[in-house]
């Protein structure tokens, strides 16, 4: 078990050098060159040779990588073309409210899928189960941005007018509502799935037929024999739906006009500033592979045989 | 298992089996019925459009205008024509990257998984670098350096779409090569290409065509939210994604113009994921890890 973990966090972090270079390459590929883009159309040549020589353009590729690499592991990102901030100070504020946007979601959405897919499996193909899975199996398929909307159709200033759909700093509470509750749509529905069928695989096993043949109380059985044994499976789902997470707020920042690091990578995008572009494509690639991670390694330690196996 | 080792002459009639199996849900004909709707409007809306796209009828935001059903758009073009034009793009974008993606993902899948060796290892290895980035992330990445064009578009979602059918394929190779059928055809010294030609692909159909389905739904997903997010298809060209994104704004005095994009999206991406659930339950053995 302990190797195995070993074995994945090398392969963890070996592809998110790779990564690094990926996103290093790309932003190689730009037509013109970055100290043109910085000081724009009208520079004289004599002030771009300059600039060119400041920020290392005149090295081999190789040198540039190395010192680029460097500097991201010393926590350096960058100067921002557009404001001259450091990407890394610059950032900082949009990671908090991104990661605290995740946070939220993955918080609303875990219980209630665990509810809603646990009790799925106890009414097993009556009603509540066809509507669960039903309903789990249309939101899975609309893409996330076209929840919000529908969500902002019909709960926004255009619909009942119950939230704010657009995301403003004047702090009130209830501007977070809509996109939390978004998100927490599209991550629900694969949990509720995979709830639903560990619970009706543990319930069907033999040792909770064992528990209940005893004259147990259905609720201790269910609450003390059968969830914990659910929960493995499940929580790999759980982990997994967070990694997607990484990658879906952009949208959802986009629609909402939220300050995380998914509207720093559309304004970045908007304004070609190649260094905020290629800080927030690596901590967004960066936490989806260590979310992944995590998920593999809840997936291991989930598995008793894995778990028993060489210590 | 059984399903695997009946011989190569019977596959058209299992990939015909496999329809007919999964045309008994429900489910299945209900998404037809929403996929074939949605493709109508978009194949048949410039036909029956009253306007051009890009004609000026009303004011921006205006609604209610005589000669218009549901107003005017930001840039004051009618809403219905723009919409009656905007599906067709949607459709082949999405259409054409899950296609090359589903086919090279299954050219490598089964090289992988039916060569073994170092070819798989490399295979799979590069597969798993691909498999790092957030599908969207690697699209806007690229989009955002070399600028939007239409075939990056395609390219890119198809390479993205590659990995994941791979790894599928490859699983679904190694089953059938442990058939007896193909110690024979190697005995009998057929060349491996038609082994993986003849052999083995017409055996690997019923996953093929789950992942065909799965990748069109999320082709369409990801062409639409990348014109959401101004990174697809450039204005004036009305696309559903792309009006999405221009008349957002303007959302609470004049919500035809992003409701109607976003419904035929939605009716079409739960249409196209209720034939893929029938295909998927149809299929024996493969179902996609969640659903039981």
């Amino acid at each position: 078990m302990f190797r195995l973990v070993v074995v994945r966090l090398f392969f963890g972090a070996l592809t998110l050098w790779v990564v690094s270079l990926v996103v290093f390459a790309a932003t190689q590929a730009l037509p013109g060159d970055a100290a043109q883009l910085i000081l724009g159309r009208d520079a004289t040549p004599e002030r771009v040779e300059v600039l060119r020589e400041q920020l290392n353009l005149n090295d081999p590729v190789a040198v540039q990588y190395m010192q680029w690499f460097q500097g991201i592991v010393q926590g350096d990102l960058g100067t921002s073309f557009s404001n001259r901030q450091p990407v890394a100070e610059y950032l900082a504020a949009p990671i908090r409210s991104s990661l605290t946007l995740m946070g939220l979601s993955a918080l609303v959405a875990t219980p209630i899928s665990l509810l809603v897919g646990a009790f799925s499996a106890l009414r097993r193909d009556r009603g509540f189960d066809h509507v669960s899975s039903t309903g789990t199996l249309v939101i899975a398929s609309v893409p996330e941005f076209v929840i919000g909307i529908l969500l902002i159709l019909l709960l926004g200033p255009g619909g009942f007018d119950l939230f704010p759909s657009v995301y403003s700093r004047n702090g009130d509470w209830d501007q977070w509502i809509l996109p939390v509750f978004t998100l927490a749509l599209a991550v629900a529905p694969p949990i509720v799935r995979m709830m639903r069928a560990t619970m009706i695989e543990v319930l069907e096993s033999e040792y909770v037929q064992q528990a209940r043949l005893k004259g147990m109380d259905e609720r201790i059985v269910l609450w003390r024999h059968a969830a914990p044994n659910a929960i493995g499976p499940v929580a790999q789902v759980i982990a997994l739906q967070l990694a997607w997470l990484a990658g879906g707020v952009v949208a959802i920042e986009f629609l909402f006009n939220f300050p995380g690091v998914g509207k720093e990578l559309m304004d970045g995008i908007d304004n070609r500033d190649v260094p905020l572009i290629q800080a927030s494509v690596l901590l967004i690639a960066g936490v989806y592979i260590v979310v992944n991670l995590v998920a593999d390694v809840i997936g291991l330690a989930a598995n008793p045989k894995v778990r028993v196996a060489n210590r | 298992m059984s399903e695997i080792s009946t011989g190569t002459n019977t596959s058209r009639r299992r990939g015909g089996g496999l329809f007919r199996t999964a045309w008994g849900f429900g489910r299945t004909k209900i998404g037809v019925a929403l996929t074939v709707l949605i493709v109508l409007v978009a194949v048949l809306g410039p036909f029956i459009a009253p306007y051009t796209p890009t004609e000026f009828i009303t004011k921006p935001y205006e609604t209610g205008v005589d000669g218009t059903v549901f107003g005017g758009d930001n840039r004051g073009r009618d809403v219905l024509t723009r919409f009656l034009w905007g599906g067709w793009t949607l459709l082949l974008l999405a259409a054409a990257s899950a296609g090359i993606g589903v086919l090279a993902g299954t050219v490598i899948g089964v090289v992988a998984g039916y060569r073994g060796g170092w070819i798989d290892d490399v295979l799979m290895r590069a597969n798993d670098v691909l498999l790092a980035f957030p599908q969207l992330i690697a699209a806007l990445l690229v989009m955002s350096i070399i600028g939007p064009r239409v075939w990056l578009i395609v390219v890119i979602i198809a390479v993205s779409h590659m990995p994941r059918v791979a790894r599928v394929i490859r699983e679904a190779t190694r089953k059938v090569i442990e058939q007896d059928y193909i110690k024979a055809v190697e005995a009998i010294g057929m060349p491996r290409h038609r082994i993986m030609a003849v052999e083995i692909l017409p055996n690997v159909t019923s996953p093929l065509l789950v992942e065909l389905g799965l990748r069109l739904t999320y082709s369409i997903g990801v062409v639409a939210v990348l014109g959401f997010l101004g990174m697809g298809l450039q204005p004036p060209t009305a696309d559903w994604g792309l009006m999405i994104n221009e008349n957002r704004q303007g959302m609470s005095i004049q919500p035809w113009a992003v409701a109607l994009p976003v419904t035929a999206i939605a009716i079409l991406t739960i249409g196209a994921n209720l034939i893929t659930d029938g295909l998927s339950r149809a299929s024996i053995g493969i179902d996609r890890g969640v659903e039981k």
